[in-house]
């Protein structure tokens, strides 16, 4: 075990906050706890580190661990807007819900949400070779999930509700990834580009690890989760507006 | 022979390299500019149009035309037009008739008006991703709702709507009837506007039964002539329209010639067989606005209430004030065409010099309802020199709902705009009534391109607002704030309400 | 991009502005110093009957000569005085501030139902168009608007804000766009009775303001934001609809979803948008409006601004962010996103 240092965040900028993770993880620190966090944004923004812990007690701010790679964040509250924005690699579990844009454009690893996210959640997340993200979230997500989707795995389980998705837009212009629902959709949600399909095997086996993990962050049992229903979104071409155009 | 020949406007041009001797061109010129002699085609030149048929089918892109091969001393007064015209009437002693829209040149204020897209401080909206709502309804709307509680908490709607037009992109076909062009032409726009969500004119030529199909789609007009009018058509008419006038020749009648009175159309229109149409200056029952709003309720009485009733008026200097006039009557809405409306035959001295742009029109309208609190309640269609998304998309923000478009649609089914639709001898087989040419245009290819016309517009119509970051037609409507003048004078800018670029 | 915080204390507990100040302190990434305001309902419980005009004065010679030459014209002004302020070090105060009770003259106008409100809009379009120096900000009975050009924190100070008290309060921070940082287009702003504050631009500005405008409101402030207030006023009070239904008018359902509603609803709705589409409101945004009854707060049609909503017993909070809320309140019972275009409702209780 590495070291471990607590920071009470009431009334910092961000920052100095960040200079203080910064340091403390050149230092060799491990795991760092944040007391009070209140609405402070950029949180980890592109703090690098691969076995590096860090604990935020409170609301975390807009973009929580933008362009991070490696560290892994848990949140033990709620997050504003874009949590995973752009990130690159590691971890950000959240025991709570976040706000609008969730895993924005995110590049590599994970994210789990244990309530709910906002609108356009995993908008335009992104593969690129070993590079994969996965978001995963526990209650339910609003209209524009996976709008712009590139790629990626999108996962929500609607946990305590009918649906995990009930609005409008759902995988709109999504050209690749695909987003893995629990339960079912409605097809009148589904935005342009996306289609709807049954879970094939292989789909599960994806999923399981991540469901696996999921579960034991937030108590449940994966064995339970993983006999659900769910539905596949997939895009229903990679060039979804090639028809849009002609030549002058 | 004082005056002799004037030169000719187009000449045409062999390559006997390529040619092959198909005679395409000859099959295809109703005017009679290709013969052949021997081994060769040869032109009459004088004869030309420039309708383009015949470049158009030949397999050898043999045909070459110059327009103007010969030309007079310059002079900045004295054009070739204005000699031309004088060579003309010199010899007649008539009036000078001529087809499609204004041709004087005259600076276009459309191309002077610049859009906005935003940056930053509001995002564009990607209208393929995101909603992009388009749906226009024309028609009287309430002033206000009123509502009531019912017991189980949900409100209950008291305000009665009245019938309204609902089309799924703010883009019309303009009336155009049937004896001015074609049954097929009529078909193709018909099939077209039925598969778009929108609506067309059928014009003062009543509706022939083959578009009973399509006639929830058409729009039935009520001119001066009332040709072709009777209680079935009216009915059958998804809305009506009194014509009072047209931009292309505010002021007068119409006159469709006894020759292009077939068959068919005398039974259409409802008089006899080669017979000249006359459609009056005015309607001899409105003298007077409360004349015209006797006729929008009659419409309407005749028809139980249940269409929407559109007057139709030139955009002529006072056209803001009489648009006010119309709103005060039962009609639904008023469409204002402006000086560079098409047709298939107007004096040549009104086309080029009566009436308004509609640029400048639609904002005067516009104003002028808002003035009076009123133009909320009424629809406003512009229509005259609607030629791309762009026109279409600066008409709404500057305050139209819809637009009726009409040469576009025709060029979509390969008109050439050659202006010389009154010969009615068009080799693309719209404005003609000549058996063989009609059966060149083919209603299920042409409705097609009519169609996509209508889509790719939409497209950029949709695109356009998404830049501005608006997602529904209401919020571009009168939107003038989106538009600036770029090297327009203050005069005109203050009459469009638009500052200039920078400002 | 701007900070908004409101809350209503739906018992009408009267709670002071301490607390808001460090609400919209704590959102200051959202602003850029060049504009804060509060809103206050409850704010002069011995003038109650009285219109509370606020206005700017460049100087208090002749904006304020013709200014007062007005009011006496068309009413009565009860009490008058210059708001207290204290001086800032980051705050130049570029106006005094002055307060005037005022009950209008209603013999005075004819051809209205509603002659005090009526009166005091020809009032506040007059002051504010054609007397140079002077700025109407504020004009509703028992409400006080404060508001600058600086900080959150700064303008609160200058006000001391903390010495007024209400059952309502808004809150914003501005990050200018449209208009430089004038005290006169920092929020909240108000017309009579009605309070907005507002984060994000309005597309269709042009449009709203033309159709606005057609029923005889001015718009004065070369903002987007003073055209939401006369939506509100035009809807809410002359056209006489629910508060949800005022908002739906604003921020309406899409057709296709319109197209899948039972047919009582689906006609409501149609009726709602082929009546006020000149005031549906485009771009992004999230609003707050008040009135004495209560706060209604909504986002635009696709949720391009954000907007949390939280209840703690008989406080309802909405806000950009919940970390403004919570300190302002510790303990919600309930924190949660509003959907795109649906009204967030406190009312206080009768």
């Amino acid at each position: 075990m590495g070291k471990t240092i607590r920071i009470d965040a009431k009334g910092v900028h961000y920052t100095p906050l960040n200079i203080m993770l910064r340091e403390a993880v050149a230092d060799g620190v491990k795991e760092i706890i944040l007391d009070n966090v209140l609405g402070q944004r950029f949180i980890g923004n592109g703090l690098r580190g691969d076995d590096v812990s860090i604990k935020i007690n409170g609301v975390a701010g807009g973009d929580l661990a933008m362009f991070m790679s490696g560290p892994e964040i848990i949140v033990n509250g709620n997050c504003d807007h874009a949590p995973g924005n752009t990130m690159d690699s590691g971890r950000i579990i959240i025991h709570g819900s976040a706000g609008d844009a969730t895993a924005h454009s995110m590049r590599g690893g994970e994210v789990y949400v244990r309530d709910n996210i906002g609108y356009r959640g995993g908008i335009h997340m992104k593969e690129y070779q070993e590079k994969r993200p996965v978001l995963v979230v526990g209650g339910t997500a609003r209209a524009f999930l996976g709008e712009y989707m590139a790629g990626g795995l999108l996962i929500v389980l609607g946990l305590n509700s009918l649906f995990p998705v009930n609005e409008r837009g759902v995988g709109s212009g999504i050209h690749g990834g695909k987003i893995i629902l629990r339960g079912d959709i409605d097809e009148s949600k589904l935005g342009i580009g996306a289609k709807k399909e049954k879970l094939k095997v292989e789909d599960l086996e994806e999923i399981r690890p991540y469901i696996k993990k999921f579960s034991k962050y937030f108590g449940l049992n994966s064995e339970e989760l993983l006999k659900s229903e769910f539905t596949k979104i997939i895009p229903a071409s990679s060039r979804p507006f090639a028809n849009k155009y002609c030549w002058e | 022979m004082t005056i002799g020949s004037t030169p000719v406007k187009f000449k045409i041009t062999i390559d006997n390299e390529q040619c092959m001797l198909c005679e395409r061109c000859i099959e295809n010129c109703s005017y009679g500019v290709f013969r052949r002699e021997g081994q060769k085609i040869i032109p009459d030149s004088r004869k030309c149009t420039a309708c383009h048929r015949c470049m158009a089918m030949c397999p050898r892109d043999a045909i070459t035309m110059q327009e103007k091969p010969n030309d007079y001393r310059s002079h900045p007064v004295w054009t070739r037009e204005a000699r031309e015209a004088i060579y003309n009437q010199a010899k007649t002693g008539r009036i000078i008739l001529s087809g499609m829209g204004n041709a004087a040149d005259y600076p276009i204020i459309f191309d002077r008006l610049v859009l906005d897209a935003c940056q930053v401080t509001n995002p564009s909206i990607d209208p393929l991703r995101e909603p992009m709502e388009l749906r226009t309804y024309i028609g009287k709307k309430p002033r206000r709702v009123k509502v009531s509680k019912k017991g189980s908490g949900d409100y209950n709607l008291e305000t009665k709507l009245a019938p309204n037009l609902k089309l799924e992109t703010p883009i019309m076909i303009g009336h155009m009837s049937y004896g001015a062009i074609s049954l097929n032409a009529q078909l193709s726009m018909a099939k077209a506007v039925s598969e778009v969500g929108t609506f067309m004119g059928t014009g003062e030529g009543g509706l022939h039964k083959d578009l009973y199909p399509y006639q929830n789609n058409m729009i039935v007009q009520v001119a001066s002539g009332r040709f072709g009018v009777d209680i079935n058509y009216l009915e059958r008419g998804a809305a009506i329209e009194i014509k009072v006038g047209q931009g292309a020749k505010p002021g007068i009648g119409g006159h469709l010639p006894g020759e292009k009175v077939s068959e068919d159309v005398s039974k259409t229109r409802m008089i006899p067989l080669h017979s000249d149409a006359i459609s009056p200056a005015p309607h001899h029952d409105i003298y007077s606005i409360e004349d015209l709003a006797q006729l929008v309720r009659s419409l309407k009485e005749a028809t139980e209430w249940k269409k929407p009733v559109f007057v139709k008026i030139a955009a002529v200097h006072h056209a803001p004030a009489i648009a006010a006039g119309i709103a005060r009557s039962s009609a639904d809405a008023v469409v204002v065409d402006g000086f560079r409306g098409g047709t298939g035959a107007a004096p040549r001295v009104f086309r080029d010099n009566v009436g308004i742009p509609i640029e400048a029109a639609v904002a005067a309208v516009d104003e002028k309802l808002r003035d009076q609190g009123v133009r909320n309640e009424i629809s406003v269609i512009a229509s005259g020199g609607i030629r791309d998304s762009a026109d279409l998309t600066k008409t709404i923000a500057l305050g139209a709902d819809a637009v009726y478009i009409g040469t576009a649609a025709l060029v979509a089914m390969g008109c050439r705009v050659c202006g010389s639709c009154y010969r009615g001898l068009c080799p693309w087989g719209i404005a003609t009534q000549r058996q063989d040419l009609v059966d060149r245009l083919n209603p299920d290819e042409a409705s097609h391109n009519v169609a996509n016309l209508i889509n790719g517009w939409t497209l950029e119509l949709a695109e356009l607002m998404g830049a501005a970051g608006i997602n529904s037609i209401e919020s571009l409507r009168g939107n003038r704030d989106r538009l600036r003048g770029y090297m327009l004078d203050e005069g005109i800018m203050k009459v469009l309400d638009v500052k200039m670029v920078g400002a | 991009m701007c900070g908004i915080i409101s809350v209503i204390d739906r018992s009408k507990n009267y709670m002071d502005g301490g607390a808001i100040k460090n609400a919209l302190a704590l959102m200051n990434e959202r602003g850029s110093g060049e504009g804060a305001g509060y809103a206050v309902y409850g704010a002069y419980p011995d003038y109650k009957d009285y219109y509370a005009l606020h206005v700017f004065y460049d100087n208090i010679v002749e904006p304020k000569e013709a200014v007062e030459e007005l009011l006496e014209k068309w009413g009565k002004i009860e009490y008058a005085e210059e708001i207290p302020t204290y001086e800032q070090d980051r705050l130049r105060k570029q106006h005094i501030p002055w307060r005037y009770f005022f009950k209008p003259d209603i013999r005075l106008l004819a051809g209205t139902c509603s002659p005090e409100e009526d009166a005091i809009i020809n009032i506040v379009n007059k002051v504010n168009t054609e007397i140079k120096g002077a700025l109407i900000f504020s004009s509703g009975k028992d409400i006080g608007v404060f508001k600058a050009s600086g900080w959150p924190e700064d303008v609160a100070n200058f006000y001391r804000i903390e010495d007024y008290e209400g059952y309502i309060w808004m809150g914003h921070n501005r990050y200018p766009t449209n208009t430089s940082g004038w005290w006169g287009g920092a929020h909240p702003f108000n017309l009579l009775n009605w309070s907005v504050i507002h984060n994000g631009e309005i597309t269709s500005y042009g449009t709203n303001r033309r159709y606005i405008e057609s029923f005889g409101y001015k718009c004065t402030m070369k903002t987007d934001t003073e055209v939401v207030a006369y939506l509100a006023d035009l809807l809410g009070r002359r056209h006489e609809l629910p508060e949800e239904l005022s908002v739906k008018a604003l921020a309406p359902p899409f057709w296709d979803d319109i197209d899948r509603m039972s047919e009582n609803e689906r006609d409501l709705h149609t009726a709602l948008r082929m009546a006020y589409g000149g005031a549906l409101m485009n771009g992004p945004f999230a609003i707050v409006i008040a009135k004495p009854e209560g706060i209604v707060g909504f986002t635009d049609r696709i949720k391009l601004r954000p907007m949390i909503a939280a209840e703690s017993g008989d406080r309802l909070y909405i806000s950009s962010e919940e970390a403004a809320i919570r300190t302002m309140e510790q303990n919600l019972d309930r924190v949660w996103m509003p959907s795109a275009g649906e009204p967030v409702i406190g009312m206080v209780r009768r």
